[in-house]
C-alpha cells in the first residue's frame, strides 16, 4: 500500500510513525520525571495531598545547612576507593591476559562471571561471607592462622562496613572492567609494539608511553562509570544492611530514597536528587575539561 | 639469564590470576556447599566443609515450596518476553531512522538518548512513581514493563554500527524495484540486525532479571514477586537459616550462569561494543 507514495513523502512518514513510541517512551519516563523533580524541589509536597506549596529554596538551604545530610558521602567515599583500586586491578589483569598465555580464555570466563550474577543473590551471599560467627571468610581467616582477625565483625563495624560492601561491588564489577579494558587494547595497532621493540623499549617503558596512553579514553569513561557509581551507590547497602549499624552504611541515594517513601518529603528528596545530579554533572565536565586539556599535548 | 626472567614474570601472572580466581570462585563454593546441609549438619559443620550428601535437595524444595520461586520465575520471564518484543522492535525502528535518514532533528534525538544516560534514575523514581501511579500500573506486571521498554543509548550506538555496515545499495536496489522504506525496514535492515539483536536480547535478559529496585517500588503486592524481590522476602522470613538462603541463592544464579556459560560470546560483545566506542 505504501508503495504508491513518493519516497519523499515515505521518509516523512517513516521517520514520525517509527520515532514517535520511542520519544513518547523517553519523554515520559526520562526527561519529564526530572523536569518535575525540579519543580518539586521548590516545593513541600508529601507525595498525595493535592497541593504542593511552594517554598522557594527551602530545601536546598536544608540540604546545605543540615550538616547530617552531607556527611552520608563519607560512606559513599569508601565505594570510591574501592572502585578506583578496582579500575587498577582491571587493567592489570586485562594486559596479563592480553599477553602471551596458556588458557587466558579460561581466566577471562572466570574473572568475569560475578558480573551476570543476581545483584540480590551477590548481597545475601556475601551476607553469609562477612559473618561474624557462621561467616566464612572469618573461617577461612582463623584455618589459614588469622585468628585476630577471625573474629572481625565486617558488615557491624562502624568504621569497617562500607568497606566491607564496597569490597562485594569489587567482585561485582572488577571483570565487567577488565574485559572493556582487554577490548581496548586490542584496538591498539599491534605495529605500534613491533616499532617500540625494534627501537629498544624495556616492557616498562611500552607499558607507560604505548600502552597506558592509548587506554587513556576507556580508563576515562571507566572512572567516570566509578565516580558516579560511588556517588549513586544504593542497592548493595540496602539489601545487605539496610543502613545498618546505627546508619553507618546509609549511602546518599539511600537517604533521598527514604526522606520521600518512607517520610513523605518529596520536596527535600527532590531538592537532593537535583543536588545529585548536578554532581554528577560536575564530575561529567571536569573530566571533559581534563580529558580536552591533555588532549592539547 | 633473560630466559629465566621471563619464568618469574610468568610466575607471577599465573599467581595472581589465580588469586583472582580463588577470590572469585570462593564465595560461590561456599554458598554450594552449605546449600546441601540439613539444618542440624549445617549447624555442626564449619561453613568451610562438603556436604555429607550433594543430592540432599531438601533445602531446594523447601525453598520452592515455602518461597513462591515459582511465581517469581513465572513473572519475571513475562516481563522479559514482552519487554524484549517491543524494545527490540523499537529500538530497531530508532535505529533504521537514525542510520538511515538525514533530517533536522536527527542529532537532537540522539543527544536526548545520549543526555538520559546521565540521569540518576534511581533518584528520579521519586518523581516517575506519581506518573506509573497515574497511569495506573502501580502494583501490575505492566509498571516494570513500560519503564524497561524504552531503549538506551547504548542500544542505540550497538544497532547503529550495524546497520552502518549493512550496506546502502541493498536498500536501494530494494527501491529500484519498487519497495517500500517500510518494506526495507521489514525485509532487510531488521533481519540483517539480528546479530546485535541477538547480544541485546541475551544483556537485556540479564539486566532485568537482576533488577531488584523498580520491581521492589512498583509491585509490593505479593503475587507479583520477582525473583530478586521474592528473594528478600524470603531472607527476611528465613534471615537464620543460612543454608536455606543458600540453596535460594545458588536457584535464583543457576539462569544467568548457564546463559553466560553457552552465550559468553555475545555478551562479551556487548558489553564491549557500547563502551569502546
Amino acid at each position: 500500500m505504501f508503495e504508491s507514495i513518493s519516497y519523499h513523502k515515505q521518509k516523512t512518514i517513516i521517520i514520525v510513525s517509527f520515532l514517535l513510541i520511542p520519544m513518547i517512551l523517553l519523554g515520559l519516563f526520562t526527561y519529564y520525571p526530572a523536569v518535575k523533580l525540579i519543580y518539586y524541589s521548590f516545593t513541600n509536597w508529601d507525595g498525595y495531598s493535592p497541593e504542593k506549596p511552594w517554598v522557594g529554596l527551602s530545601n536546598y538551604k536544608e540540604v546545605f545547612a543540615n550538616s547530617d545530610i552531607f556527611k552520608v558521602f563519607q560512606h559513599n567515599f569508601a565505594y570510591l576507593v574501592m572502585g578506583i583500586l578496582q579500575n587498577i586491578v582491571a587493567i592489570y589483569f586485562a594486559i596479563i591476559l592480553s599477553s602471551k598465555l596458556r588458557g587466558k580464555n579460561g581466566f577471562r570466563i572466570i574473572l568475569f562471571l560475578p558480573y551476570i550474577m543476581n545483584g540480590v543473590a551477590v548481597a545475601f551471599m556475601f551476607g553469609f561471607v562477612f559473618d561474624t560467627t557462621n561467616g566464612s571468610l572469618n573461617m577461612l581467616l582463623n584455618s589459614i592462622g588469622l585468628s585476630s582477625l577471625g573474629n572481625t565483625s565486617w558488615l557491624g563495624t562502624e568504621g569497617l562496613v562500607n568497606y566491607s560492601l564496597a569490597s562485594t561491588g569489587f567482585w561485582r564489577f572488577m571483570g565487567y572492567n577488565m574485559v572493556i579494558y582487554i577490548a581496548s587494547l586490542q584496538a591498539i595497532p599491534r605495529d605500534i609494539y613491533e616499532a617500540a621493540k625494534i627501537d629498544g623499549a624495556n616492557a616498562m617503558q611500552t607499558l607507560w608511553r604505548i600502552t597506558l596512553p592509548n587506554m587513556k579514553a576507556v580508563i576515562q569513561l571507566n572512572l567516570f562509570l566509578t565516580v558516579t557509581g560511588a556517588l549513586e551507590v544504593f542497592d548493595l547497602p540496602f539489601v545487605l544492611t539496610k543502613g545498618g549499624p546505627a546508619g553507618a552504611s546509609q549511602t546518599y541515594v539511600m537517604r533521598v530514597i527514604e526522606s520521600a517513601f518512607a517520610y513523605n518529603n518529596y520536596g527535600l528528596a527532590s531538592a537532593m536528587s537535583i543536588i545529585l545530579l548536578l554532581f554528577v554533572v560536575i564530575v561529567l565536565l571536569l573530566q571533559q575539561f581534563v580529558l580536552s586539556r591533555g588532549g592539547d599535548k | 639469564m633473560n630466559n629465566s626472567k621471563f619464568h618469574f614474570i610468568d610466575y607471577i601472572k599465573y599467581v595472581t590470576l589465580l588469586i583472582g580466581v580463588f577470590v572469585v570462585l570462593f564465595p560461590l563454593y561456599v554458598v554450594i556447599v552449605n546449600a546441601f546441609k540439613s539444618t542440624d549438619e549445617f549447624n555442626a559443620s564449619s561453613s568451610l566443609t562438603l556436604p555429607k550428601s550433594f543430592f540432599n535437595i531438601d533445602n531446594f524444595i523447601t525453598v520452592f515450596q515455602r518461597g513462591g520461586l515459582l511465581t517469581g520465575f513465572g513473572n519475571v520471564l513475562i516481563i522479559i518476553i514482552i519487554t524484549l518484543t517491543f524494545n527490540i522492535l523499537l529500538g530497531t525502528m530508532v535505529a533504521y531512522v537514525l542510520g538511515r535518514f538525514s533530517f533536522k532533528l536527527k542529532r537532537m534525538i540522539f543527544g536526548a538518548y545520549l543526555v538520559a544516560t546521565v540521569i540518576p534514575s534511581i533518584t528520579t523514581q521519586v518523581a516517575t512513581f506519581g506518573i506509573i501511579k497515574s497511569l495506573g500500573l502501580y502494583n501490575t506486571l505492566g509498571a516494570p514493563i513500560v519503564l524497561y521498554i524504552g531503549a538506551d543509548v547504548i542500544q542505540i550506538i550497538l544497532y547503529l554500527q550495524f546497520i552502518r555496515n549493512i550496506p546502502y545499495d541493498l536498500d536501494e536496489s530494494a527501491m529500484v524495484e519498487g519497495a517500500s522504506l517500510f518494506r526495507i525496514y521489514r525485509s532487510i535492515i531488521f533481519p540483517l540486525l539480528t546479530p546485535a539483536t541477538a547480544t541485546l536480547v541475551i544483556l537485556k535478559t540479564i539486566s532485568i532479571y537482576n533488577d531488584m529496585y523498580i520491581p521492589y517500588l512498583y509491585m509490593p503486592k505479593q503475587s507479583l514477586g520477582v525473583v530478586t524481590t521474592v528473594l528478600m522476602r524470603f531472607q527476611g522470613v528465613n534471615s537464620a537459616d543460612w543454608n536455606m538462603i543458600c540453596a535460594a541463592i545458588l536457584l535464583i544464579l543457576l539462569p544467568t550462569v548457564v546463559l553466560y556459560v553457552f552465550l559468553q560470546r555475545y555478551i562479551f560483545e556487548g558489553v564491549t561494543s557500547g563502551s569502546v566506542k
